[in-house]
């Protein structure tokens, strides 16, 4: 019984004695500290510069030039082998990660009742995260926009030159 | 006003109040007794009047109908924060809720506020609501020596907390949190709004101490902007926005 986390030691010591019917109601223990006024912040951060990346991305990808029809194995590769594309996708991947994983944090929180079941998810959550985020950050810098022995046609124009 | 309004006002007797009938539906639950521990939905028909509050319902129905039905309130009107309920899915306070406004056409849902244990019927256990009121310290904190004459406040520094002084501890916004509702952990927008009546008056000397408090995994950061406690509040407090100032000192005090 830890129900002497709330009221005054004497009503705390009668309650004791008897099976609180409001114990799980109690705020466990204090969590003091700067994590979620960060993370907090870090939403909103992250929230700005995402709009940027996110919003650039989709115009480079879907507007310019001849639009969506030119997404093909060498657009990618053309823009991958560009350190600026490079650290923009970089960027992109990782503050929306960040972000995703945190806000998802934050809505398991909110719904999930039990600690176990809290774990449970959190647990899951991290793990994609991981995957994602080392899968993506070695495609990144591992793509190899011209593999030997493939079509010349489906490449880059760089890649024949 | 409602269909059944209109029909009882079209040939009053001379003198005769006009009156209108209502359904109140009342999720009870009792916790000793044949059907303990269930709660259901019990129904009442009343008659009456356009000036008649929910309050006063309950009462018909506690007076006339059935003594059992288990509720508080004390002033009545509004002051001591006693008879907050959920009306028709809202938080409002029973006695400040007139029935012609809360669609009596059709029945009336009343149930406790959520989020903290049903004792019976609309009663419930304030304790866990009273125990984050007290961890943010709600009384004045000074250094030094007392002043031999009143501390002295400009009407501005007045100004600045004015909102905050209106609580009259309800519950009605906690309860209408959806954060509060999950674990019954975070604060809640109560213990805010009365840190926040502190943490800006500016004889107080301890706002350091309640943000502190605050800073906590279930305190401000659990906020998710949602304005029920706004909507909630009988006092007209802007509760939501009580607490993005409590956020703000924070984070001016951290970078
Ligand atoms: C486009 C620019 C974006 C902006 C300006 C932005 C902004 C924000 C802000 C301010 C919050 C915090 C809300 C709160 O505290 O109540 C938030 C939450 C969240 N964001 Fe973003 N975000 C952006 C992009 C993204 C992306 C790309 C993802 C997914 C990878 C994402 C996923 C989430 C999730 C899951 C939440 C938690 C939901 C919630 O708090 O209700 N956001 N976002
Ligand atoms: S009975 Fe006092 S606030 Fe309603």
């Amino acid at each position: 019984m830890t129900s002497a986390t709330h009221g005054t030691p004497a009503v705390a010591e009668q309650v004791g004695t008897l099976d609180a019917p409001r114990s799980p109601y109690m705020r466990k223990k204090t969590t003091r500290g700067n994590y979620e006024l960060y993370s907090w912040v870090f939403m909103r951060a992250s929230g700005v510069v995402l709009v940027v990346l996110v919003f650039g991305h989709l115009f480079v990808n879907l507007m310019v030039g001849e639009g969506v029809k030119a997404i093909d194995f060498a657009f990618v590769g053309g823009k991958w082998s560009s350190p600026f594309w490079q650290i923009w996708d970089l960027l992109m991947l990782w503050l929306a990660m960040i972000h995703g994983t945190n806000g998802l944090r934050t809505i398991i929180n909110d719904y999930a009742e039990r600690d176990v079941t809290r774990g449970v998810l959190k647990g899951l959550l991290y793990l994609a995260f991981t995957i994602v985020v080392v899968l993506g950050t070695l495609v990144i810098f591992t793509f190899e926009p011209c593999p030997v022995g493939a079509d010349p046609e489906l490449l880059a124009s760089f890649c024949t030159a | 006003m409602t269909a059944v309004m209109e029909k009882a006002d079209a040939q009053p007797k001379t003198g005769e109040i006009p009156s209108f009938d209502v359904t109140i539906k009342v999720r009870r639950f009792n916790p000793e007794g044949d059907a303990a521990g269930e709660s259901y939905w019990d129904e009442f028909h009343i008659t009456a009047y356009g000036t008649d509050r929910v309050l006063d319902a309950l009462h018909k129905i506690k007076w006339e109908h059935d003594g059992s039905l288990t509720f508080r309130r004390s002033c009545a009107h509004g002051v001591c924060g006693s008879d907050a309920m959920r009306i028709n899915g809202r938080n409002r306070l029973a006695c400040k809720t007139l029935l012609k406004d809360v669609n009596p056409g059709k029945p009336i849902l009343v149930e406790p506020i959520k989020g903290l244990p049903v004792v019976k019927d609309l009663v419930v256990d304030m304790e866990p609501f009273f125990a984050s009121y007290r961890e943010i310290m709600p009384f004045l904190i000074t250094t030094g020596n007392e002043p031999t004459k009143e501390r002295i406040q400009s009407a501005e520094q007045r100004e600045r907390f004015d909102d905050t002084t209106k609580c009259i501890l309800c519950a009605a916004c906690t309860s209408s949190c959806p954060v509060f509702w999950t674990d019954g952990q975070y604060f809640g927008p109560a213990a805010i709004v009365n840190a926040h009546r502190f943490i800006f008056d500016s004889r107080d000397e301890g706002a350091q101490q309640r943000l502190e408090i605050l800073n906590d995994k279930e305190g401000v950061w659990r906020c998710r902007t949602t304005f029920n406690c706004t909507e909630a509040c009988p006092r007209g407090i802007e509760v939501t926005k009580a607490i993005q100032e409590v956020k703000r000192a924070m984070i001016t005090r951290a970078f």
